[in-house]
């Protein structure tokens, strides 16, 4: 079945069953391979993408339930000013290790501060409580987010 | 500066030899000619380095990047004794090339001890070479000419080159001897030691495709591969029809396998044209297993047999020194315990997963690995192909942790596009990955020690249950018969009993110690405890005044730890703990591991419902005069100490009828956000040669955890992971 996306500003044709995962959609089909995929039911965040602004778990999501929402990815979120911001705290913190969860983490903080310019220690808990980084760069992503959001990065 | 192709290929022009243990390559030959061929007008020094016109550098990076940042902190090493800037270096993964490239091993936090010195050399050949083309253009004596990032000086005649142009002259030139060509003073270093951001972050943070699963070929299938859930057992029955009825499924069949745990195993392929497919095929297979002999085991049951064995003498003796019986019916206080641990898994975030191509008898493979070229060997015999048919792209991995030492779905990656006659990316589900690794194993230890009147440790005895067949412990579920504090107690012995096991098991980060380190630095507390004893003064008392303690593979050198440890009391405020509120405390802990020396306290604050809270780590390393990128070393050591508390907290993998229960991350929890504690990180500079960070920081911070919960709580924590019931108020 043709679905026809708005991924990262562009109108996309993706023809596949409607209980397809956005996750697969946009990397198999796609060829939009930023999402990861890391557990498969919304349990590390990995998959974290933009639906009309809000950080949601392409994994469980049925590209059949997407319409014409709009989806943004890591590869699209630099073109948001705070998405900007936050791709840049990134790397001026050298955020990452094996940076596999980064995308996800960059795509929930930037849900956060767009949300919540100026987030609190337990507000940053609780928007990046759904992403797992097993590399566990924790410091730094908090720290990240608070330099993205203006703050001091003290903990 | 044009170079012409002569159509050779690079490796021929090299004349590269691998040293024993990795330590390499110090006679390579000049390759210009035969490399801009393949890279269009850039010069190649040697296999290392290449520099094109504009003098932009390319170094490549021989190690596989599993997230230790060896990518950007080997060809550092390089960069700094070519003499460049950093901004003009750019950096390439290398294929797995060992004769050319020798060890390439992301493990046992190997890659500075190995690299340091020869990898340097390699780029002090390469600024070598720069100066004696400028010095036969200028015709002046090498000695004459200086460098500068990125270009060579002569100052007698005021003349300056850059590297781009002198690049092309290197061909012919007389290869400078690797062994004596002069390497800076440190004091010098212009990118060693400096904090420099991951090489590959611009990419990282834009969600470029540099993982082993976002790699793409051309009429690539993908794959999904089902083994049975007890390890090895085979294929009864499948509806491979019903598979391959589903829209998308190209091929569903039966892969007969071996009996090496290691290796292909039993199981059934699904080929599709997208993942999805191939896992929506997969739900339709309904797979009867056979039988197996592993089926019978499970946690509880090694649990009881271990004790059993605890309670009889040991099947081996690893040590005996003194006369333990004699000194601890003389301690003026004894204390008993039993340890336990569970296995775990690696759980890294990107699940195992190859891409692989066969085409006229010769193999292509992209893998996410830490052992490339145990891969090529395994896929070699398996599929019967010559070693030098096979090639191996090393992918960026998605955390690595131990778990890609070992090359299972290498392997089945490659049978399973051979069979299906098209490149497959074979991609493991979560449940896969956590149902088939290489376990950290489990261990039981049972405890005897004794103290004087003085507070000297004067008898320690440890009976190990641990996973074997007689001898034959399994993988990482050895222990050596120098495990500290083996060498400081006069009366000790150590003795080893083992119980079969069918379950796979391996390295994950600090084999061995990240579950030694817990038991002897818990039973060391014990031990304090009883002798009424300050756990730092304790420790430093029983760390004695020598330096060097033993041989190796036991040496210890007692100075640093001793060095390591006063400096974490003093970083932590240690002296102040008393004044802590009630259900808060600190604890200590140290441990050697991979050639760095540890200290670690952790301060906790244990909630009367029993919830442990970790408020903040402090830590001092040890791990000799040169840190080569503080960034990195930095997130390393911060990363393995929430690493050890992730452990420390919730992980345990069950087994149950010869099978893993936990699927994935609802049941195998990993440590979140909210959980992380700040960790403070001093490196304590000794004048010993660099070594590795990724490994070490891990081992001492789970008994400093537990130890800082017994002097909140007074509850000794035995058994991991902590079990929040037995902390309520």
């Amino acid at each position: 079945m043709a679905f026809t996306l708005n991924v990262n500003g562009k109108a996309l044709v993706a023809d596949v069953d409607p209980d397809t995962p956005l996750l697969w959609t946009l990397r198999d089909t796609l060829g939009i391979t930023g999402p990861k995929y890391g557990c498969g039911i919304g349990a590390c965040g990995a998959c974290t993408v933009h639906i009309d602004g809000v950080a949601r778990r392409s994994c469980t999501l049925p590209v059949s339930a997407v319409g014409m929402a709009k989806v943004v990815t890591i590869e699209g979120v630099g073109g948001d000013a705070v998405g900007k911001r936050v791709q840049a705290a990134w790397s001026d913190l050298d955020v990452a290790q094996c940076g596999y969860c980064q995308p996800g983490q960059i795509m929930s903080a930037t849900a956060l501060l767009k949300a919540k310019p100026t987030p609190t220690n337990a507000d940053i808990d609780t928007a990046m409580s759904g992403n797992i980084c097993r590399c566990a760069t924790y410091t730094r992503i908090r720290a990240a987010i608070k330099r993205a959001s203006g703050q001091s990065e003290k903990v | 500066m044009t170079l012409q192709p002569t159509g050779a290929s690079r490796r021929e022009f090299m004349s590269v030899t691998a040293a024993a243990g990795g330590g390499l390559l110090l006679g390579f030959a000049i390759a210009a000619k035969a490399e801009a061929a393949e890279t269009a007008g850039a010069a190649a020094l040697n296999a290392f380095v290449r520099i094109d016109p504009q003098g932009v550098v390319t170094i490549m990076s021989k190690n596989p990047e599993i997230g230790q940042g060896i990518k950007t902190s080997l060809p550092m090493l390089i960069a700094e004794e070519l003499d460049v800037a950093w901004e003009n270096v750019r950096i390439e993964q290398a294929d797995s090339e060992p004769k050319v490239f020798g060890l390439q091993i992301a493990g046992g936090s190997m890659a500075t001890p190995l690299n340091w010195e020869s990898l340097r050399r390699v780029g002090a050949v390469a600024r070598a070479m720069m100066v004696q083309a400028a010095a036969q253009a200028w015709n002046c004596p090498p000695g004459e000419c200086t460098t500068s990032p990125g270009q060579v000086i002569h100052k007698a005649s005021n003349r300056t080159a850059s590297y781009g142009s002198l690049a092309g002259l290197c061909a012919g030139l007389a290869q400078p001897d690797p062994k004596t060509v002069p390497l800076k003073d440190p004091k010098d270093y212009r990118i060693i030691g400096k904090p420099m951001a991951q090489y590959d972050t611009p990419r990282i943070v834009t969600g470029a495709p540099l993982f082993g699963i976002d790699v793409r070929l051309p009429g690539m299938l993908y794959a999904t591969y089902v083994k049975a859930p007890v390890f090895g057992a085979k294929v009864a029955s499948a509806d491979l029809a019903a598979a391959q009825a589903v829209k998308g499924v190209r091929k569903a069949f039966v892969v007969e396998g071996g009996t090496n745990l290691a290796g292909l195993l039993p199981g059934v392929a699904v080929v599709a044209d997208s993942w999805w497919a191939a896992r929506k095929g997969r739900d339709k297979l309904n797979i009867q297993w056979a039988d197996h002999p592993t089926q019978s085991q499970s946690s509880a049951a090694f649990a009881r047999r271990a004790a059993e064995l605890g309670a009889a003498a040991p099947q081996k003796s690893l040590r005996n020194d003194g006369d333990v019986a004699k000194a601890l019916a003389g301690a003026s206080r004894t204390v008993e315990a039993a340890y336990a641990y569970p296995f775990i898994a690696h759980a890294p975030m990107e699940p195992q997963n190859c891409t692989a191509a066969f085409k006229d008898g010769k193999m292509e493979i992209w893998a996410p690995t830490q052992n490339p070229d145990t891969g090529r060997g395994m896929i070699a015999q398996l599929l019967g192909l010559k070693p030098e048919d096979i090639t191996i792209h090393i992918t960026r991995s998605g955390g690595g942790f131990g778990r890609r030492l070992n090359a299972d779905y290498m392997v089945e990656a490659a049978w399973i596009a051979r069979e299906a006659g098209a490149p497959v990316k074979l991609l493991w589900t979560r449940e896969d990955d956590m149902q088939h690794d290489f376990y950290r194993p489990g261990g039981f230890h049972f405890l005897k020690g004794g103290v004087d009147a003085a507070g000297h440790v004067v008898a320690w005895q440890d009976h190990f249950v641990t996973y074997g067949q007689g001898d034959a412990v399994a993988s990482s579920a050895a222990m050596g018969a120098g495990e500290f504090p083996a060498q400081f107690v006069a009366n000790c012995s150590i003795g080893q009993s083992t119980m079969p096991l069918g379950v796979p098991t391996g390295p994950l980060r600090a084999p061995g110690s990240n579950a030694l380190a817990f038991v002897m630095q818990s039973f060391i507390d014990e031990l304090a405890h009883a002798a009424g004893a300050d756990p730092v003064a304790f420790r430093l008392t029983l760390l004695g005044t020598e330096g060097m303690v033993g041989k190796p593979p036991a040496a210890y050198n007692a100075e640093r730890m001793r060095g390591v440890l006063k400096a974490v009391a003093e970083q932590s405020g240690w002296a102040g703990r008393g004044k802590l509120p009630a259900r808060t405390g600190m604890g200590v802990a140290f441990h050697f591991s991979h050639l760095g020396y540890f200290a670690e306290v952790a301060q906790v604050t244990v909630a009367n419902s029993g919830k442990v809270k970790v408020d903040r780590i402090w830590i001092a390393a040890d791990v000799g005069r040169q840190i080569v990128n503080p960034s990195g070393g930095l997130n390393q050591v911060q990363g393995a100490a929430i690493d050890g508390l992730s452990a420390a907290l919730y992980q345990k993998i069950t087994i149950e009828n010869g099978a893993v229960k936990q699927r994935n991350f609802g049941d195998y929890p990993l440590l979140r956000m909210a959980d992380a504690p700040p960790v403070d990180v001093r490196f304590v500079m000794t004048d010993y040669p660099p070594t590795g960070l990724g490994e070490p920081a891990l081992p001492p911070v789970i008994p400093a955890v537990t130890n800082a919960i017994f002097a909140a709580t007074g509850k000794r924590i035995r058994s991991l992971p902590i079990d929040p019931s037995l902390l309520k108020a």
